[in-house]
């Protein structure tokens, strides 16, 4: 059982350094097995150098898939995650 | 050995302070691991490297949050890698293959760090990341200490082969008392560090490599010397040195000058807008030295004209009615960068860089100059341009006709090759003024790598071949009038300090931790003084002998 969701991405820096480290805890604090992909590569959402090596800049297509149980919680919290620009603050 | 007789160990003294405390030795990294097959079976080898990875996890937390701000979240991100599933995939595969742990580990941290190197960049730089949490979790396998700065839970001298930037940024400066390195010379990146933070340091210290955790020790930067087991005696002398130079560093900040009232302007030395408050508290009396490579080192294209003006204005406006001399991108060499020299070069050290670089791209140099002159304008600083290694008379006159072309008034020339030393007064007939770069003049007159510990013992501006140089650029600026400073290392080295004064330069500027020791000991001579100290070490045979020669000639003075 698996779902997916396309999310375009609202960080100014796109997924480096800082908030790459707070997807990927983000991703860990679900418990769900996810997987991030961007274009043809898929890498595992709770590995911050998989994160990091997808290169995901501001305004980037990125597609979250979820596996097992609760998938929809996780993905509602990984998309509003993603939408969000993590280097106001 | 004899111990409790031991004579000093040498080597070279940055800053003037001095310490007594405890050795704790920088762990260095655990030998690699060999490719053996494992005794444990698979089970057992990944629960030894889960057990060591925690540990090193729970370490660098505790490190991280007791660091706090940026330290932390460098750490935390270290964490995350110690525990990313990638890497532990990369172990399972060699455990599952009948490797130990720590071959395993070793060996899976490197493909991985490999791959991201592949990748450049950001990425790229977080490779040295892997490896140093690898080398952590194979000493926590092993036993062995962690390896990096100490924490023996009090301040001690920390010992070291070498730091790299990454350590010395991390140090706590409150447990720290002094910093002794077995490798490494003056322009060290070690060095230059420790003199910007003012840490007590005696680098390339080649005995210190007996030295072993516990061992009392005085640090003297003042005399280059580490003292191992000093006696009472010489403890004694030691703290009321400490004391005498925390009421120096205490005195009230006066305008540079000599003991007969000859102003000698003490500027700082700035590589970002950010410590210009720093150097305004520490006395600075304007800039002599503002490196504008942070500008340009982080990014593949130069910045635009208004990003540049945004940072020039930031800088220019914590001097308002001050000098602020402002160097022009010096790329090239230790520093390339890929818009200006993609070339490889046998010597970069004497091929396309500073001004040459500029030239050869033109509008680099003149988007700079034109976000200066804009910066100029905004503000109520006295803006004065230079020219990095500059070699000829005609790249100084083409620099001047740039910068006046741009509406800056004042241009200049870095004094940091032989030949421009040599011809400095036919310059300075064309410059406005000149300003001596002691780092690389000492390079290119010695011939001696500046970043090379194999030949640092020549990297030393005391030599008497780089102070007559000085004294060339000196004569030419009383010939034409025009003022000639020094923005090297040499500029923050107390003595020798009074030794260029002595050989006709005008200003000074430097790192601002050095400020105090430098105004303190200029305010002991007078200029005839200076003088003197300065003939008597340009005629010393060689670096050693130019400093000893300084050293008698001041004591004979303060003994009149």
């Amino acid at each position: 059982m698996s779902a997916t969701r396309t999310v375009t991405v609202g960080s100014s820096h796109g997924l480096h350094a800082r908030p790459a480290k707070l997807f990927v805890e983000a991703a860990q604090g679900t418990g769900v097995q996810m997987t991030l992909a961007k274009g043809e590569k898929s890498v595992n959402a709770a590995s911050i150098l998989g994160v990091m090596s997808l290169g995901v800049e501001k305004g980037d297509e990125v597609v979250l898939t979820a596996e097992g149980e609760n998938t929809e919680a996780a993905l509602d919290a990984l998309e509003e995650f993603l939408k969000t620009d993590h280097d106001e603050a | 050995m004899p111990p409790a007789t031991q004579s000093a160990m040498k080597g070279t003294g940055i800053g003037q302070g001095i310490a007594v405390g405890p050795v704790a030795r920088m762990s260095p990294p655990p030998a690699a691991p060999a490719d053996a097959t494992s005794t444990l079976n698979q089970e057992q080898e990944s629960a030894r490297v889960n057990e060591a990875v925690q540990a090193v996890s729970a370490d660098l937390t505790a490190r991280g949050e007791a660091a706090g701000g940026q330290a932390q979240e460098v750490l935390e991100a270290q964490v995350m890698m110690a525990q990313d599933p990638s890497v532990t995939e990369a172990v399972d595969a060699k455990l599952a293959a009948g490797k130990t742990a720590e071959y395993a580990v070793h060996t899976a941290f490197a493909e991985v760090a490999e791959q991201l190197q592949a990748l450049g960049g950001y990425l790229g730089e977080r490779a040295a990341d892997l490896h140093d949490v690898a080398a952590r979790v194979v000493a926590a396998l092993r036993g062995e200490p962690a390896p990096g700065v100490p924490d023996p839970g009090h301040p001690y001298v920390l010992v070291a082969q070498d730091l790299a930037p990454a350590d010395t940024a991390l140090l706590d400066l409150n447990q720290v008392l002094a910093l002794v390195t077995i490798e490494g010379g003056p322009t060290s990146h070690t060095a230059i560090l420790a003199r910007g933070k003012g840490i007590i340091a005696v680098v390339g210290v080649k005995e210190a490599a007996e030295l072993t955790d516990g061992d009392e020790v005085i640090v003297d930067a003042a005399h280059s010397a580490v003292t191992l087991a000093p006696s009472q005696e010489q403890k004694d002398e030691a703290a009321a040195r400490i004391e005498q130079r925390r009421a120096a560093q205490a005195a009230p900040i006066t305008e540079g000058a000599l003991a007969d009232g000859t102003p000698v302007p003490l500027l700082a030395n700035l590589g970002s807008p950010e410590n210009a408050a720093e150097a305004v508290e520490l006395g600075a009396e304007g800039v002599g030295l503002f490196r504008t490579e942070f500008l340009f080192l982080s990014s593949d294209t130069a910045p635009s004209v208004a990003e540049q003006r945004e940072a020039y204005v930031k800088l220019l406006q914590a001097f308002p009615g001050k000098k602020v001399v402002v160097r022009a991108l010096d790329a090239g060499a230790d520093k390339p960068l890929p818009f200006l020299n993609d070339a490889e070069e046998e010597n970069p050290a004497l091929g396309l860089r500073g001004l040459r670089a500029l030239l050869a791209s033109e509008e680099i140099l003149r988007d700079q100059l034109s976000a200066l002159a804009e910066a100029h304008e905004a503000t109520e600083a006295d803006l004065w341009v230079m020219a990095p290694m500059v070699s000829t008379v005609e790249e100084a006159e083409i620099f001047s006709r740039f910068a006046h072309q741009h509406g800056l008034k004042t241009a200049g020339v870095m004094v940091e090759v032989p030949s421009s030393a040599l011809v400095a007064e036919q310059i300075l007939q064309i410059s406005d003024f000149a300003s001596i770069g002691t780092n690389d003049l000492t390079q290119y007159t010695m011939a001696a790598d500046r970043l090379l510990g194999s030949v640092a013992g020549l990297q030393d501006p005391w030599h008497p071949a780089v102070l007559k140089l000085v004294k060339e650029v000196g004569a030419a600026g009383a010939a034409t009038g025009k003022p000639v400073g020094v923005c090297g290392e040499a500029a923050a080295d107390p003595l020798l300090a009074v030794v260029l004064v002595g050989l006709g330069v005008h200003t000074l500027s430097m790192a601002p931790a050095a400020l105090a020791d430098v105004r303190a000991e200029l305010l002991h001579h007078t200029k005839e003084q200076a003088e003197a100290i300065a003939a008597a070490a340009l005629s010393a045979p060689d670096a050693a002998g130019a400093l000893e020669a300084a050293r008698t000639t001041a004591a004979a003075h303060s003994a009149e």
